[in-house]
């Protein structure tokens, strides 16, 4: 009785700190955007400014999701709002050189790299791009204003599709973005290599924000590959708030890949919104090996008629990784296709989230959309969410999912062993296999190597640690219904 | 010395006795057939000497090639040369035969402390054996048994076999689900590979593989014993008396 109240007595003073730490918080926020709005008033465009306001407004009108927010359900991000970020002073980028060499992309058509929010030249390599590829560094692109820079201007694309107001991190990257990179491939160029964008945060001594942001515009019937990728250096806690807009002109084929490969303690929250004209194709590839709090965000609107659009992720999580994907597709046009795959390998106290909405509008008549996430639990503590939603305002579509959750079958892994196969081996061969489902959905052979070998190593340290909490249970299959809205 | 000599072999599942005192001894070069009604413990006898773990030893004795196989791993028990050739053969989707293959081929390699092969060592050998099986080549590059018929998924194993060249092979009833024409390459497979180093346990419960594996000894395994032993001509016997025969007899003169 005595020790009940003494932990009542020490919630109720946790909770005041928290509510105290709460309001330094926002300050703190408020602080990084009057400097940014102070520094960049005199260089940056009209349109620019209102942006970053009305973003920064809806920002601080609606805080942070909590978990009553349906969006927002399986992730509680409580432990990131009680963290002070501050904003990365630009370091001497120079000294990463070594570390930068380990996590490069061979093959790649140039490499831009952002080290903690900040273009770093001296660990890039934009040497000789191929014809029809060009780049900027995105807050130069805004404050020159050419036309030339962008179809219509860069304000025609920037901050025009992503949601800014349901999402209020994607509102928070808006007011507080630095740079990044901004990719244009011009019409009808084929651009065989991928573009690697690296975004490194690297110790600076205390907890450090960076709000990357990405802006690619393909062009009519051209063809590329943009590999995003986040990578820490250090073990210090991060916070990237990164947000992209693809913007896939008539019968353009892009590839985007997302690699998330933070270190655990990092918090990594990433919104893709993908604009796709007529008969564009589009892919979104996801692996999320690392980062210790994970939103990923995916967001196509298929607006032109015969879209396509395929959304294949891989998530690989262990320790007390929580990797939460949130995927909205919306049919906008008729004729527009959608696959979503999301594999998802989860073990020690791993959790996992899979939020798959499809909304289909009035108008998106004859649409296909397909949808499937299946995961493996290697432990007993480890979980899963998995919600499929459906929206449907058009009667003529055909929509279908499916979920399963099992672990690794006793039957497959006998009958490796049986053959010679040690068992961390047969282990590992087995998570690769269901991996190399996402693998073989990757058409850029570079890219797939690259993603492959990321995959590998990651899965080589999950088989090779033993669980102490190994799931011995038969495998088992869940399948969950529809949630019908609308 | 016996290659394998299994003495007073008790095993149960889910806490259920299945083999109740089972001796065995096989010397290389010998074939060896179980045969035996269902629920009699054949293939509770295979998984045991495969060393699946479900299967608890509870009594007794299995010497394999010297050495206490029941101290062994499924994979130790593979590297000595310990190979089942798996009733239900598994599916493993997203690993190609050819990956599979040669890699199990490495593991045992590896733990002999042998060099790895290479795609161009394995290659040739692979194909010469896949056409003893008459296998098709495309089945390299196909995921381990997926979607393969019941017929191509034994003509596998025994594919499997052939490569890894066990010094125990036990083939758990191989012929279940075959027509006559994979059984006759199935059992061409198998013929290919006695030889005087190497043993066979066919486990079955017809006598029409072994018109085609001729065995030297045929055993009658019932509730859980072996109650009856003799040479090819017990298995034709079986066939025209059937199981039931064996069962009494056994209560006659207790194996």
């Amino acid at each position: 009785m005595k020790r009940m109240r003494k932990t009542q007595v020490r919630l109720r003073k946790q909770r005041q700190a928290v509510k105290v730490s709460g309001a330094e918080r926002l300050a703190n926020y408020l602080e990084v955007y009057t400097q940014l709005r102070a520094r960049r008033r005199d260089r940056e465009p009209v349109w620019m400014q209102q942006l970053r306001e009305d973003a920064w407004e809806r920002f601080s009108a609606k805080g942070f999701p909590t978990t009553h927010d349906e969006d927002w359900r399986f992730t509680n991000i409580a432990s990131l709002e009680r963290i002070p970020f501050r904003r990365a002073e630009k370091i001497d980028a120079a000294v990463l050189v070594k570390e930068l060499e380990a996590v490069c992309l061979d093959e790649a058509a140039c490499r831009l790299v952002f080290v903690n929010g900040h273009f770093a030249p001296e660990l890039s390599d934009v040497g000789t791009l191929p014809e029809g590829l060009e780049w900027c560094a995105l807050n130069r692109a805004v404050d020159c204003g050419l036309e030339a820079c962008a179809p219509g201007g860069i304000e025609q694309h920037l901050g025009r599709y992503a949601d800014l107001r349901r999402d209020v991190f994607a509102a928070l990257n808006t007011a507080l973005w630095e740079d990044g990179a901004y990719l244009r491939i011009r019409r009808s160029a084929a651009i065989k290599q991928p573009v690697h964008v690296v975004y490194v945060s690297a110790g600076a001594g205390e907890p450090i924000m960076t709000h990357p942001r990405t802006l690619v515009v393909a062009e009519e019937q051209s063809q590329a590959a943009v590999v995003e990728d986040y990578v820490s250096i250090g073990e210090e806690a991060g916070f990237s708030n990164a947000v992209t807009e693809l913007v896939a002109g008539e019968g353009a084929t892009v590839s985007h890949f997302l690699v998330e490969r933070e270190n655990l303690a990092a918090f990594n929250v990433s919104t893709l919104r993908i604009e796709q004209a007529r008969a564009a194709n589009v892919a979104s590839h996801s692996i999320l090996t690392g980062g210790g709090l994970v939103r990923n965000n995916v967001h196509p609107v298929l607006s032109g008629e015969g879209a396509e659009c395929l959304i294949n992720g891989l998530f690989i999580g262990a320790g007390h990784q929580h990797l939460d994907n949130y995927m909205l597709v919306e049919h906008a046009r008729p004729q527009g296709s959608s696959r979503q795959f999301y594999n998802g390998i989860l073990s020690g106290h791993a959790r996992g989230v899979f939020h798959g909405r499809i909304i289909v509008h009035k108008d998106a008549q004859k649409t296909d959309a397909k949808q499937t996430n299946r995961n493996l639990l290697l432990s007993d503590a480890a979980r899963i969410d998995t919600k499929p939603q459906l929206e449907i305002h058009a009667d003529d579509v055909k929509c279908t999912h499916g979920a399963t959750i099992g672990q690794i079958e006793e039957e497959q892994l006998f009958y490796l062993r049986s053959r010679g196969f040690p068992e961390g081996e047969a282990r590992k061969l087995l998570l690769y296999a269901f991996a190399a489902e996402c693998l073989d959905r990757m058409k850029e052979p570079a890219a797939r190597g690259f993603a492959e070998k990321l995959i590998q190593q990651r899965l080589g340290e999950l088989a090779l640690t033993k669980d102490s909490t190994q799931n011995d249970a038969q495998p088992e299959e869940e399948t969950q219904n529809w949630e019908e809205v609308g | 010395m016996a290659l394998l000599e299994i003495q007073n072999l008790h095993a149960s599942v889910d806490g259920h006795e299945i083999l109740k005192g089972v001796n065995l001894t096989v010397n290389a070069g010998e074939v060896h057939s179980i045969m035996g009604p269902n629920g009699s413990g054949k293939s509770t006898l295979a998984q045991v000497l495969a060393r699946r773990e479900a299967y608890q030893v509870t009594g007794g004795s299995v010497r394999y090639d010297g050495k206490d196989l029941l101290e062994m791993s499924p994979e130790e028990a593979a590297c000595e040369g310990v190979f089942m050739a798996f009733q239900y053969p598994v599916e493993v989707p997203g690993i190609s035969n050819a990956y599979f293959l040669r890699s199990a081929m490495n593991a045992v390699r590896k733990f002999h402390g042998q060099d790895e092969l290479d795609a161009m060592d394995f290659l040739p050998l692979y194909k010469e054996k896949m056409q003893l099986l008459e296998m098709d080549e495309k089945f390299m590059n196909r995921s381990v048994n997926e979607g393969f018929s019941g017929g191509e998924k034994k003509r596998n194993e025994i594919l499997q076999l052939a490569m890894l060249e066990p010094k125990l092979a036990i083939l758990d009833e191989t012929d279940s689900g075959l027509d006559i024409d994979a059984l006759r390459i199935v059992a061409q497979g198998v013929n290919a590979m006695r030889s005087k180093d190497r043993a066979f346990l066919v486990i079955t419960h017809y006598q029409r593989l072994l018109n085609y594996i001729k065995p030297d000894f045929v055993h009658v395994l019932v509730d859980g014993q072996i109650a009856r032993s003799g040479g090819p001509e017990l298995a034709l016997e079986l066939e025209e008396r059937g199981y039931g025969w064996a069962e009494t007899d056994e209560q006659v003169q207790p194996a």
